[in-house]
């Protein structure tokens, strides 16, 4: 199914011009401007194009396009987990992979009962599915421009070289999959990590900020997590109410039954800004706050390590053994925790900035679209009354 | 134990045949039972449609003899009343019926006597009463040559709204628990919201965030209310008019067996001539007639649309406290800074 990124039927947020990092407070910056400005959805992927604007020197135009598949975000997000260099910075979570599959399937199911029903029920449905499909089409972007646009306001990773080659080189990254080996290695080091992460955290911070920082961090996870699926599950039911509308159709009250299936529309309005505003914040710092911790398990890990170089250059200085190799592996360690830790700290404190006004933000919008709406339903039912009324 | 749920009914009259101008009684809902069961068995005279009163249902009553003091069996109490109070409103508005004796003992006597046999709609419901209704009458194996094309056409309208009806029933009833299912989720989502609010350490947004979840509860009291109100006006409502619907069937059930009865009085009469059957001929056509102004459709036009308007009215208010709700959130998002 082709589909370009145009103007959807007004059932969804009227929000989908302009910056679309909705959950992520930026500043657009002159010398370096990233977003995404099409999105083709085929078979079974989908082809960003992701477009660049910038004045820095690098580049060889001012302004350029290329073409990019989920996988190469994922091989551009990798690259920064897997570089040391970044050990102090939250890296920007990776967006998560376009997932077509269900509303797919519904598409599929629609087309194989189209000899049961009447035209006007088909095409009812078919469009309410498109627009699901677009919705779900819509937000895999937004989150996949989201990623490009925090690697860009970043001051130290949007030097990165290969963000630069993700961001000019016209061709192919040729970046394949990980493949069934890879995947297995990436689970052992995931079990390795969290295990590892449990004996990290047991270790008391000497520093109060970051110990402060670790607990909170810990406990506000999981609640976002918890929040997260708790409001994926009620919008989830909101969507789905049944409408009286058919069998009043068929009864003498035909005004009735347009206000009903007016009604229903602004209901899954309703249900897809909450979607936006809510859901869709939760997951992001969900995502976020994963980020962080990992951030600060990076940290503890150098200082795990750093308090082990200690303990080796002891030892050697004891022995009078290799002290000089011990000293120069322990001032190594010393200088990567230092530098950890000063990043860390403020990478934490712009997490925290970042956070507090997003939620603002969202939480203000969605307030103000819920008060449209309800005076929207208001409206409807105060001169559908009217008409019954005066009809007596 | 012996317990049972007694119903007070009240009657304001200014009719000459009642002893007195205000009054009331106790009723036990066996006693509703019987009531219909002795006007049925006169129907034949009266020949028009009887009202048909709400089911018996066995494990709602028992809840509340049990005294189990739950809100679901709160809610049976109230549903059954007003089913019972639209039955009698039913049955007094019509002129015929409110002459019978019966009608007017119900209302006034200090004491009935206990109804026994009282008739019992099963649990699998009224549907089943009217399938049943409908196949009696399709395998009448004597058709009967609709002269009058007026009843015809009325057959079939009774016959698509039956439908329609049902459709809108099963529609109703799903959106209730619909709404149900939000209601858990919303309370739910609600707590896990505060608990954010509570982790949070910027005190303006933790406030924010707890304003929030506390919207989501009070959204979560407004979805239960819709819910019941969607149930008891929409969804009794429908039954009755399901449940009316069949005894109109009843009644052209009714009419068929008159008209077999005619014919048979018509043969008697080319083989006897006998005057009986000269009498019988001649008082048809006039029950005919009667059957015919019962069939009627403006009391119900009525009814159902000063219901419907009742419920558009509680939306209306449920949709002015969500306004309420979420400016008074507003002010708190904005002031996080």
């Amino acid at each position: 199914m082709q589909e370009g990124l145009d103007d959807g039927p007004d059932f969804l947020s009227e929000e989908d011009r302009g910056p679309r990092a909705v959950n992520v407070d930026l500043q657009t910056d002159a010398t370096l401007q990233v977003d995404i400005s099409d999105a083709l959805s085929e078979r079974d992927k989908v082809k960003f194009t992701v477009h660049t604007k910038s004045s820095l020197p690098n580049f060889k135009q001012n302004e350029f396009s290329v073409v990019r598949q989920h996988e190469e975000f994922i091989w551009l997000h990798d690259s920064f987990v897997e570089n040391e260099e970044y050990a102090g910075y939250i890296i920007p979570p990776a967006p998560p992979r376009p997932d077509f599959d269900a509303s797919r399937e519904k598409l599929q199911k629609l087309g194989e009962g189209e000899g049961s029903m009447t035209k006007e029920e088909f095409t009812k449905m078919k469009q309410e599915l498109e627009a699901e499909y677009l919705a779900i089409f819509k937000k895999t972007v937004a989150m996949h421009e989201v990623f490009l646009c925090r690697v860009a306001a970043h001051p130290v990773l949007r030097k990165d070289l290969n963000f630069h080659v993700f961001l000019e080189y016209g061709q192919d990254l040729s970046v394949r999959g990980k493949n069934k080996k890879e995947k297995l290695e990436d689970f052992f080091k995931n079990v390795v990590k969290s295990a590892d992460g449990v004996l990290v955290a047991g270790v008391k911070d000497v520093d109060d900020f970051f110990e402060h920082e670790k607990t909170f961090l810990l406990e506000y996870h999981t609640r976002v997590k918890d929040a997260s699926a708790k409001s994926d599950r009620m919008i989830r039911s909101h969507k789905s109410t049944p409408d009286p509308q058919e069998g009043l159709k068929s009864l003498f009250f035909l005004k009735v039954s347009e206000l009903f299936e007016k009604t229903r529309k602004i209901e899954a309005r309703v249900a897809a800004d909450e979607d936006l505003k809510l859901a869709d914040l939760l997951k992001y710092y969900l995502r976020e706050s994963q980020a962080a911790k990992d951030l600060l398990y990076r940290r503890s890990r150098a200082l795990v390590d750093y308090e082990n170089a200690n303990k080796a250059l002891d030892k050697a200085r004891a022995k009078n053994r290799d002290v000089l190799q011990a000293e120069t592996s322990q001032q190594i360690c010393c200088n990567k925790f230092d530098k950890i830790s000063e990043s860390a700290k403020q990478e934490l404190i712009d997490f925290k900035t970042r956070r507090v006004s997003a939620f603002r933000k969202n939480l203000v919008e969605l307030a103000e679209l819920e008060l449209k709406h309800a005076k929207g339903n208001l409206q409807l039912l105060q001169s559908c009354l009217g008409v019954l009324k005066g009809n007596t | 134990m012996n317990a049972y749920m007694a119903y007070k009914v009240s009657t304001r009259t200014s009719l000459a045949m009642f002893k007195s101008k205000t009054f009331f009684v106790r009723r036990r809902f066996s006693d509703f039972l019987g009531l219909y069961e002795k006007l049925s068995v006169k129907q034949s005279l009266h020949g028009c449609v009887i009202p048909p009163p709400p089911e018996k249902s066995v494990v709602g009553m028992t809840k509340v003899k049990v005294g189990m003091d739950d809100p679901s069996s709160v809610e049976f109490v109230e549903r059954r009343r007003g089913a019972l109070e639209r039955y009698l409103q039913r049955v007094v508005s019509h002129p015929t019926l409110l002459q019978d004796p019966d009608v007017r003992e119900f209302l006034e006597r200090e004491e009935l006597p206990r109804a026994v046999n009282t008739q019992a709609l099963s649990g699998a419901g009224f549907l089943k009463m009217i399938n049943k209704a409908s196949d009696a009458v399709n395998k009448m194996t004597i058709k009967m040559n609709e002269s009058d094309t007026w009843f015809e056409d009325k057959f079939q309208e009774v016959e698509s709204e039956e439908q329609q009806l049902r459709k809108l029933h099963v529609v109703v009833d799903s959106l209730v628990n619909h709404r149900k299912e939000l209601c858990m989720n919303t309370a739910v989502f609600a707590k896990s919201m505060a608990m954010l609010g509570n982790s949070e350490d910027n005190t303006a947004l933790s406030r924010a965030l707890s304003q929030l979840a506390e919207v989501e509860d009070k959204m979560e009291q407004l979805h239960q209310e819709k819910a019941a109100n969607d149930f008891f006006v929409l969804g009794e409502l429908l039954s009755d008019y399901i449940r009316l619907l069949g005894a109109v069937r009843g009644c052209f059930d009714q009419r068929i067996r008159v008209w077999q009865r005619w014919q048979e009085a018509q043969s008697t009469l080319q083989k006897k001539r006998e005057a009986e059957a000269k009498l019988l001929w001649a008082n048809k056509p006039d029950k005919l007639q009667q059957a015919k102004d019962e069939i009627t459709e403006k009391e119900k036009v009525k009814d159902f649309k000063s219901h419907i308007i009742k419920y558009l009215e509680s939306m209306l208010q449920s949709e002015q406290r969500v306004i309420k709700f979420w400016e008074a959130f507003l002010p708190e998002a904005k002031a996080v800074a």
